[in-house]
């Protein structure tokens, strides 16, 4: 089994993703901001396992960061396919009034992911082999006045995938844009009320990645039911939604 | 959120936190005005230990990543959220098993050290702290401790049965036991008596087998009072397995039953008990000898999933004392003759041996023999039973297992366990501004309500 690079491994959903791929047998590079929770999380799946795990520190909002994971991982191994996990889902309050807070928040979800994703399309692009599966987010369908800057970044992943997506088909290179709904992790655990109630778990939102990876699927909602929620949601005219309280 | 323990009784409002580890913990601790919290593993106690009536409850799942296993000497270093199911999965297959293991696999580590919990083998390996060799407690000042026999001692042997009043336990080491295979041979007898089950675990034979247990029948009376079905078994080597086995150390997983809601009160009446304990007693009264997988021989009720709903809505309190040598047939007998009089049914009534206690400041066990078994909430004469039953076991110089009990009165609390002034002047020292506390805790009188 090939190597998967991880970023974002400490979420809750990408800790759990990486489960799956050490339960599936495949080696594991780990990226993420905080190392002693990596090295936790990579002890465990080693131990668990049986798998190599190499953990790598990466900060999202570090200029040259992406570049510099990439460069790295390279010198470590041949990496199949690029996971990336990590982003923000901050205070409404704070980043639609402060731009320096908006700009963090544009920097962690959108850029960096953009700057990340770069150096690893080209590498897999020339070796005609590999994937790239990036969280985005139902929020990322329509703006929402409740979340509109962290929909915003979501969404303008979403349609930079397509294209990325349309360049690397030919190549044999599948590009995969993960949707989760309300996940029940760090990221939505100030969340009270019924939208705790419909939560999924990460360790299905991993089993439904892993799946679609395999299935070389490109679009990925889940819990399913959200392709259907969102596709409603997408058709109520802009008139009728920009009233709507929510 | 509504929690409780395992016999669902009492069932209390609590705040719940997940950390994801130890920062976040300390976090909580850093809101000085803001009332205590206590540790809530899987929540498999019985009674009121993990509970924090009205004040927050951290619950450790997320922190349960294996951190370090050395092949060699078979030491696990593992978060205290990892459960010994989990530790059995990934570990069993590779050849090694619990050194000690309570009834049920569904225990954190962090809690099988809190209860100091016992196994079927008490008398021959001790408890499960006997075989852990460090872990790393989160003080009340934030600060981590690490703590083993030679090292931060006090801490050590107050945590060890402390029921989490000392801290958070964040990880713990411990020694597996290698095992060749998933099986083990155990063998059957009956006793018609009290008097003839205590015969069997004396006699010399008893030496051969690591693991005892017998199962009572307490609504018998009379000349039947605690006729009981002895078993007793080893772990088979490889060589030992009757073929045909292909898969020594694997355990095939069966169908499992599972009790949908909350029956309804009268479902464990009397004789509904009565016709179990006679079919039981009658099934594995033929037996002489038997192989058993590990999962039947350690964990029958866990193939029974929810079976605590079996007991109805308003729960179940276990009772579970132990007595000590010289004292010990005596006040089984007078326990169970004042059980069976009161008519209140049980299924689970289990009778093992004892070894010596360990310096664990609250922990359990002492040299003797221990009983226990379920009572169903049905009414309120319950507790004026429970209390005088702790007089017979105060009496005979024997104590009740915290990890169990629901009721149990401070005055008892103190009588039974000498070393709680000790454990009280730990807690002072470890935690002067009580930011750690339970309802156990306050309803036993060791930390101010």
């Amino acid at each position: 089994m090939g190597t998967i690079v991880i970023v974002g491994a400490t979420s809750g959903i990408g800790s759990a993703a990486a489960g799956e791929l050490a339960r599936a047998g495949f080696d594991l590079v780990l990226a993420g901001r905080n190392m002693e929770r990596l090295t936790r999380l990579g002890s465990d799946l080693a131990i668990r396992f049986g798998v190599r795990t190499e953990c790598l520190a990466y900060d999202a909002l570090e200029e040259g960061a992406g570049v510099r994971l990439y460069e790295r991982v390279a010198g470590l191994c041949d990496p199949e396919g690029l996971l990336v996990m990590h982003g923000v889902l901050p205070d409404p309050a704070e980043v639609n009034r402060d731009p320096a807070a908006a700009r963090r928040c544009v920097g962690v979800n959108y850029l960096s992911v953009v700057e990340l994703v770069i150096p690893f399309a080209n590498f897999f692009e020339e070796r005609k082999r590999g994937w790239i599966a990036v969280a985005g987010s139902v929020a990322g369908d329509r703006g929402r006045k409740s979340n509109y800057l962290y929909g915003s970044t979501k969404g303008a992943l979403d349609v930079y995938l397509q294209g990325l997506r349309g360049r690397l088909a030919p190549q044999g290179v599948h590009v995969l844009t993960i949707k989760p709904g309300l996940v029940d992790t760090a990221m939505t655990a100030h969340m009270e009320g019924p939208a705790r109630r419909i939560m999924g778990s990460p360790e299905r939102a991993a089993r439904d990645i892993v799946r679609a990876i395999r299935r070389r699927r490109k679009v990925l909602y889940t819990p399913f039911y959200w392709k259907y929620v969102m596709l409603a949601v997408r058709l109520i005219p802009e008139a009728l939604f920009c009233k709507l309280n929510y | 959120m509504k929690l409780s323990g395992w016999g669902k009784y009492p069932v209390q409002e609590c705040l719940v936190f997940r950390p994801e580890g130890a920062e976040d913990i300390r976090k909580l601790l850093a809101e000085l005005s803001a009332p205590s919290l206590i540790t809530f593993g899987m929540g498999r106690s019985y009674g009121d230990a993990p509970l924090n009536g009205g004040r927050r409850v951290v619950r450790t799942t997320r922190m349960n990543r294996f951190l370090k296993f050395d092949g060699e000497t078979g030491f696990l270093e593992c978060e205290a959220g990892v459960t010994l199911d989990e530790i059995l999965r990934v570990f069993l297959p590779r050849g090694y098993f619990l050194p000690v293991t309570p009834g049920t696999k569904s225990v954190t580590v962090g809690g099988a050290v809190a209860n100091d919990v016992h196994g079927k083998n008490h008398h021959v390996d001790g408890c499960f702290s006997e075989h852990v060799r460090s872990f790393r407690l989160l003080a009340a000042d934030g600060s981590i401790l690490r703590c083993s026999r030679g090292e931060n001692a006090d801490v050590f042997w107050a945590t060890v049965g402390g029921i989490g009043l000392t801290g958070v336990i964040l990880s713990v080491e411990l020694k597996l036991l290698p095992v060749e295979t998933a099986y083990l041979r155990v063998r059957y007898e009956t006793a018609a008596s009290v008097e003839e089950a205590f015969r069997l675990f004396q006699d010399r034979e008893d030496g051969h087998y690591r693991y005892s247990v017998a199962w009572i029948d307490c609504l018998a009376r009379g000349r039947s009072l605690g006729r009981s079905i002895l078993m007793r078994g080893n772990h088979l080597a490889r060589e030992e397995l009757p073929p045909p086995v292909p898969e020594p150390l694997a355990v095939r997983p069966k169908a499992g039953w599972r009790v949908p809601f909350d029956l309804p009160g009268f479902a464990l009446n009397p004789l509904a008990v009565r016709l179990f304990n006679d079919l039981y007693y009658a099934v594995h009264a033929r037996k002489k000898e038997e192989t058993v997988d590990c999962e039947r021989f350690f964990y029958p009720l866990d193939a029974v999933e929810h079976w605590n709903r079996a007991y109805g809505r308003r729960g179940f309190v276990q009772y579970q004392a132990v007595l000590p040598d010289g004292r010990a047939f005596d006040g089984i007998v007078g326990l169970l003759e004042r059980i069976s009089a009161s008519r209140r049914a049980s299924f689970l009534a289990v009778l093992k041996r004892m070894g010596p206690a360990n310096a664990g400041l609250i922990s359990f066990p002492l040299k003797g023999y221990t009983l226990a078994l379920d009572l169903p909430v049905r009414d309120d004469g319950l507790f004026g039973m429970l209390r005088e039953l702790d007089e017979l076991v105060i009496a005979c110089g024997g104590r009740v297992y915290l990890g169990k009990d629901a009721v149990l009165t401070p005055e008892s609390f103190r009588a039974m366990y000498p070393a709680h002034e000790r454990f009280r002047e730990v807690l002072r020292r470890l935690d002067p501004n009580r930011r750690f506390s339970s309802s156990m805790s306050r309803r036993l009188g060791l930390t101010a309500p």
